[in-house]
């Protein structure tokens, strides 16, 4: 998305910080921009501060300190039911003393809207998420998939500009879930609404969103599309936290431009991508993803020998565990191609992987 | 009468076999009860070694028929009004006692013939005579009330009464106030103008009563000057102002006499011991002894030149007993047969005019 | 169980059997019923103890409430004359003899006094007419109309014969038209009771009324009280319902006493009310021994049974709920109105209905701080009870009370839906 150049960012936390207890800070000094019609997800561990911000944005919880704009105007003085957000909440806040039509027509209610018209855009919006038969259900006569779908309904029903959803999908089996997040996906791309959607769930941030800010410990550690935060982690937390990750402590000897050499606790040397790491003689931490290691292959720069240690059979590809560089938990992936099965437990083997492909990172 | 005497001799012989079972006396609470323990269960239980559990209710009469029913009597001995007595009797709720059990007093003459009057009843024997009076706290009141009619007078003598829930007492002590000579009070009573002419009196001062139930309760109303005057058991009255000091007085016109008797429930558990706790308790000497702790007067003619000094030592009795000549010139009996008769009814209407 | 609902979807189809070669269907019966009797051998003592100790008692209280033989149990000859009379108040010879007959029956069961007071409940001072009338009944010979009259002239009062017609039955009513301010008058016609003696109907209104007052006022303090207990950390909110539980362990006498020392004219708060100058020493508030009183010390005894409904519904709701409620635009009074507190109304109905039914009953607390116009009708069934020891009138006053409560309950039922009652 372009949309984070500032001056037509839709939702601004500016300098936000946020503590409970006034203490410990659980947001440090955030600065965020979302563009109007993104799909921003807010991922991290529980307590990184992620849920914190959201509750900010909905009016829940005040900053400590900074601002938060909403279309440019401050909304920190303004209460939640001002602000014209939608929420959707982990565990779906249906009211259970009311009818699904009831739940999706309240919005609509408390906004003075005529009967009518309530009629009318509750039933667009229960047809919008295909639960048009419900209607008359009460939320505990349905199932946790159905309930999902109506509380999605009834935060967009009074099509607001904005959605915050705070872990719609936890409580969903697994199916179900990566279901939903297409659906959610779609009705975002036809809405054309703006989404704030806090997760810890890497693999739902990264199938959803547009861009996705990784939050540990009060700060975002990095705010990038989904393929940049795979692809080109900024540091060591974000390469351990998205996606699988093989880590190989080092130390920096020399640099190149962007190319630093690096030697490894076994002695040896190898060939990294600088993006993270101090000069000469700081400690570094490499990072290779799986998947770019390859077994066997024509030797290169950063070849090295592997010893088997297990084999994990996963159909489209083979999860094998090597000790490389001393490290134990190498993982690599290998294809499942033809020529794939070759390998067996205790064999030694070469393993190669691109400098580029190593990235060299922060200690944790 | 051989009877009896076998009834007694195998009570006897049976106490003497058998672990002595303690009996359970129930009484009124408060320094009344407090007397008994000193002149009636102490000494008993040091002739006979019999022990005795002394139990408190507001009125004594009320759990019997409740217990006798129900077929589970644990109270041996009851310490009761007269009209409740002849009431309990007549309704089967009560063990008769055989007079010729009490001891004869010290010079001979017979037990019938020694206590005053009434005092025997087919089913009950009297202890003590106690009154019913008015009493004041003289730090709370100006002037110095007299007369019943001085306790119905709100304009002399502002403050709150006390006055016992029930309509006992209160429907005399109405009508006496009222100019009602105390011989006519219970003729009166006996007519519809006569009950409505004391309700009348009573509602007088009815927005300032407050009501007791428990003996114990008026002395300590007047002491904590939430009431001014108050009805009260005599006795009651006597130990605050004189064992605790109290600026209590009591006024003794329009008082009203009655008895207290002891009375074995139907079905009691320990029969015998009970017989002999009352043939105990109501001899010329205990009776006299129990008038040193507390201003009621013995039952037995035969006690009255006994009663001396109240148990600081030094206090004179006679003159704080309600039978005192002086005390006794206004004064009225309880009408037993009339309360038996109409406590029911009268009760009704009280309770409805407390209501209203 | 899927194959033998095919077989009997088939018709006639081979009968199944158990390994043993039993009919199948037998055999499932069998193992239904062992189960079924050994669940009910279980709840055995558990019935027995209902019953015995709640159903019979009750019972017993309805059938004492309009069955009392005190007069036909010991009068039976009168019985019999009244039974061949069925009309007239004015006896005949036959009637004299059947009534010294009796008399002397009574002198010699000693039942004089169970007749006369079973007759004076409604013909006061007839009692003694008929204890004096055992006691001389040695001397009556005949005629006995003379006899009688000459021991006492109220013998001849047609009320007083009204009063032994209906008595002659142990079967009556009269204690139901009593405990309604009714009764039955000469010719047996039901009548307003005199107008200072009504008290029964007034007594009931003011039950039914103060018990609505004090369950109104429980409602509005426990309602704060048990959502702060419901929000606050589990830490602070187990130290704060020690507070609210601590009434419950100590006694209800101790409660009421401590009451009285409190809000008595020269208790605790007059005093403090005068010390600060808010009220004069001559303008003492009175606010025990009457109305106030028991208003006062039976919310506070009754607030825990409001508290606890309260809490125990709405600790579980999710402030997620009005959060949301929030943010799809609704003030936080409309998130109150509209979705907090109608998911809080079973603890409410559930508590209301404790407080009242135990508010409807009250006897301890009114009888001590009620004064004169703080009595209930609980303290006239005890005067029953205890002091008139008329039960059957206690049991009538108690039947109707019951009555009522069932009837409210119903109503309860049907308004609120007992289902959604929620204790705790």
């Amino acid at each position: 998305m372009t949309a984070n150049s500032g001056n037509d960012a839709f939702v601004v936390f500016d300098h936000v910080q946020k503590s409970y207890d006034g203490e410990t800070l659980v947001v440090k000094d955030l600065n965020l921009q979302i563009g109007k019609g993104e799909f921003l997800t807010m991922l991290g561990p529980s307590g990184s501060g992620k849920t914190t911000c959201l509750m900010m944005l909905a009016g829940f919880e005040t900053a400590t300190h900074g601002e938060i704009l909403l279309n440019g105007r401050p909304i920190n003085n303004i209460p939640p039911h001002q602000r014209g957000i939608g929420m959707v909440f982990q565990s779906y806040a249906l009211f259970p003393h009311m009818t699904v039509e009831e739940n999706l027509a309240f919005p609509l209610e408390v906004r003075g809207m005529s009967a009518a018209t309530r009629e009318e855009k509750v039933k667009r919006a229960l047809e919008m998420v295909q639960m048009g038969e419900f209607g008359s259900r009460r939320p505990a006569q349905m199932s946790g998939g159905q309930q999902q779908r109506i509380a999605l309904a009834r935060a967009l029903v009074f099509e607001p500009d904005l959605v915050l959803m705070d872990e719609p999908l936890g409580a969903l089996d697994k199916q179900l879930r990566e279901h939903m997040q297409y659906e959610i996906k779609h009705l975002h791309e036809r809405l054309g609404i703006t989404v704030v959607y806090v997760t810890h769930d890497q693999s739902e941030a990264l199938t959803m969103s547009d861009r996705v800010a990784v939050f540990n410990d009060g700060v975002i550690k990095q705010l990038a599309t989904p393929q940049d935060l795979y692809e080109r982690p900024d540091n060591s937390f974000v390469a351990q936290f998205i996606g699988e990750n093989n880590k190989l402590p080092a130390k920096v000897e020399s640099r190149e431009g962007d190319i630093v050499t690096v030697a490894l606790p076994s002695g040896k040397a190898c060939q990294a991508l600088a993006v993270n790491c101090g000069g000469t003689g700081s400690d570094t931490l490499l990072s290779i993803r799986p998947e770019r290691v390859r077994i066997g292959a024509a030797e290169d720069v950063n070849s090295t020998e592997g010893k088997v240690l297990e084999l994990i059979y996963l159909g489209d590809h083979i999860r094998c565990r090597l000790n490389v560089h001393g490290n134990e938990e190498f993982v690599v992936k290998v294809p499942n191609s033809s020529d794939a099965g070759q390998l067996s437990v205790g064999e030694t083997t070469r393993v190669t992987w691109a400098p580029e492909d190593a990235r060299a990172l922060d200690m944790l | 009468m051989l009877k009896s005497t076998l009834l007694l001799t195998t009570g006897l012989t049976g106490l003497a076999m058998a672990a002595k079972a303690d009996i359970t006396v129930m009484s009124w609470g408060g320094s009344y009860a407090v007397s008994q323990v000193e002149a009636y269960h102490k000494p008993f239980t040091a002739e006979t070694g019999i022990g005795v559990n002394s139990v408190d209710a507001d009125n004594p009469a009320t759990p019997i028929k409740a217990q006798v029913e129900a077929g589970n009597v644990t109270i041996d001995v009851a310490d009761v009004e007269y009209s409740d007595a002849i009431r309990l009797c007549d309704e089967g709720l009560l063990e008769e006692l055989d007079t010729s059990m009490l001891p004869p007093a010290p010079d001979g003459t017979p037990a019938e013939e020694d206590f005053i009057e009434g005092a025997l009843t087919d089913c009950a024997v009297a202890n003590i005579v106690w009154s019913t009076i008015y009493a004041y706290n003289t730090e709370n009141v100006e002037g110095t009330p007299t007369t019943m009619a001085d306790f119905f007078d709100l304009e002399t003598f502002p403050g709150k009464r006390g006055l016992r829930k029930t309509a006992k007492a209160n429907l005399e002590m109405a009508l006496i106030a009222d100019g009602v000579p105390a011989e006519e009070v219970y003729d009166l009573l006996e007519t519809d103008e006569g009950v409505d002419q004391a309700f009348a009196k009573l509602e007088t001062i009815k927005d300032d009563v407050v009501w007791w139930e428990a003996g114990a309760q008026p002395p300590q109303l007047l002491a904590d000057g939430e009431v001014v005057m108050s009805t009260a058991y005599n006795g009651r009255i006597f130990n605050a102002a004189v064992a605790e000091d109290q600026p209590l007085e009591v006024v003794w016109d329009g008082q009203i006499l009655d008895f207290d008797l002891f009375v074995i429930p139907k079905g009691a558990p320990n029969l015998e011991e009970a017989k002999q706790f009352i043939a105990f308790s109501t001899d010329t000497e205990r009776l006299a002894a129990q008038a040193s702790w507390i201003s009621y007067g013995p039952a037995r003619l035969s006690s009255g030149p006994l009663v001396g000094l109240y148990s600081d030592g030094e206090t004179e009795m006679a003159p704080h007993m309600p039978t005192a000549e002086a005390n006794l010139s206004n004064a009225l009996v309880n009408d037993f047969e009339f309360w038996a008769d109409r406590d029911t009814d009268l009760n009704e209407r009280f309770n409805a005019w407390l209501a209203n | 169980m899927a194959n033998l609902a095919d077989a009997r979807g088939n018709g006639p189809a081979p009968t199944l059997t158990t390994a043993d070669g039993k009919p199948l269907r037998e055999a499932l019966a069998k193992a239904e019923r062992h189960a079924r009797n050994r669940a009910f051998f279980l709840v055995l003592p558990l019935l027995l103890f209902i019953l015995i100790t709640f159903v019979a008692p009750i019972a017993q209280m309805l059938h004492r409430s309009v069955h009392n033989p005190a007069f036909s149990d010991n009068m039976p000859n009168l019985v019999a004359w009244f039974e061949e009379n069925p009309e007239g108040i004015s006896p005949d010879e036959g009637g004299w003899d059947a009534l010294a007959q009796d008399l002397i029956l009574a002198r010699e069961n000693k039942t004089a006094g169970l007749v006369g007071t079973r007759v004076n409940y409604e013909l006061s001072g007839t009692r003694s007419l008929f204890t004096k009338g055992a006691r001389n009944a040695r001397k009556l010979e005949p005629p006995y109309r003379e006899a009688i009259l000459d021991l006492d002239e109220d013998w001849a009062d047609p009320a007083l014969w009204q009063v032994m017609r209906g008595a002659s039955s142990a079967y009556t009513f009269n204690f139901y038209y009593a405990a309604v301010d009714k009764t039955l008058d000469q010719d047996g016609n039901i009548v307003d009771v005199d107008e200072n003696r009504k008290v029964y109907v007034k007594l009931f209104t003011r039950t039914l009324i103060l018990s609505l007052l004090i369950t109104f006022l429980t409602f509005i303090l426990a309602y704060p009280i048990a959502h702060l207990l419901a929000t606050l950390p589990l830490r602070y909110s187990n130290l704060l319902m020690i507070f609210v539980l601590l009434p419950f362990w100590t006694s209800l006498l101790v409660r009421t006493t401590a009451w009285i020392v409190l809000l008595q004219s020269q208790g605790v708060v007059n005093d403090s009310l005068v010390a600060t100058g808010i009220i004069d020493d001559e303008s003492r508030i009175q606010m025990i021994y009457n109305q106030t009183g028991t208003i006062i010390a039976m919310t506070h005894i009754l607030l825990p049974f409001m508290v606890l409904p309260l809490y125990s519904v709405m600790r579980p709701i999710n402030p997620s709920y009005v959060r949301a409620a929030r943010s799809l635009g609704a003030t936080s009074w409309t998130a109150f109105r509209r979705i907090y507190f109608p998911q809080t109304i079973p603890g409410i109905g559930a508590g209301a209905l404790l407080v009242f039914i135990l508010a409807v009953g009250y006897y301890i607390t009114p009888a001590l701080v009620g004064g004169s116009d703080g009595q209930l009708i609980s303290n006239l069934i005890a005067f029953h009870m205890t002091n008139s020891l008329n039960w059957s009138m206690a049991a009538a006053l108690a039947t109707i009370l019951l009555t009522g409560i069932l009837l409210l309950y119903w109503l309860y039922d049907r308004l609120v839906g007992i289902d959604n009652l929620k204790l705790g």
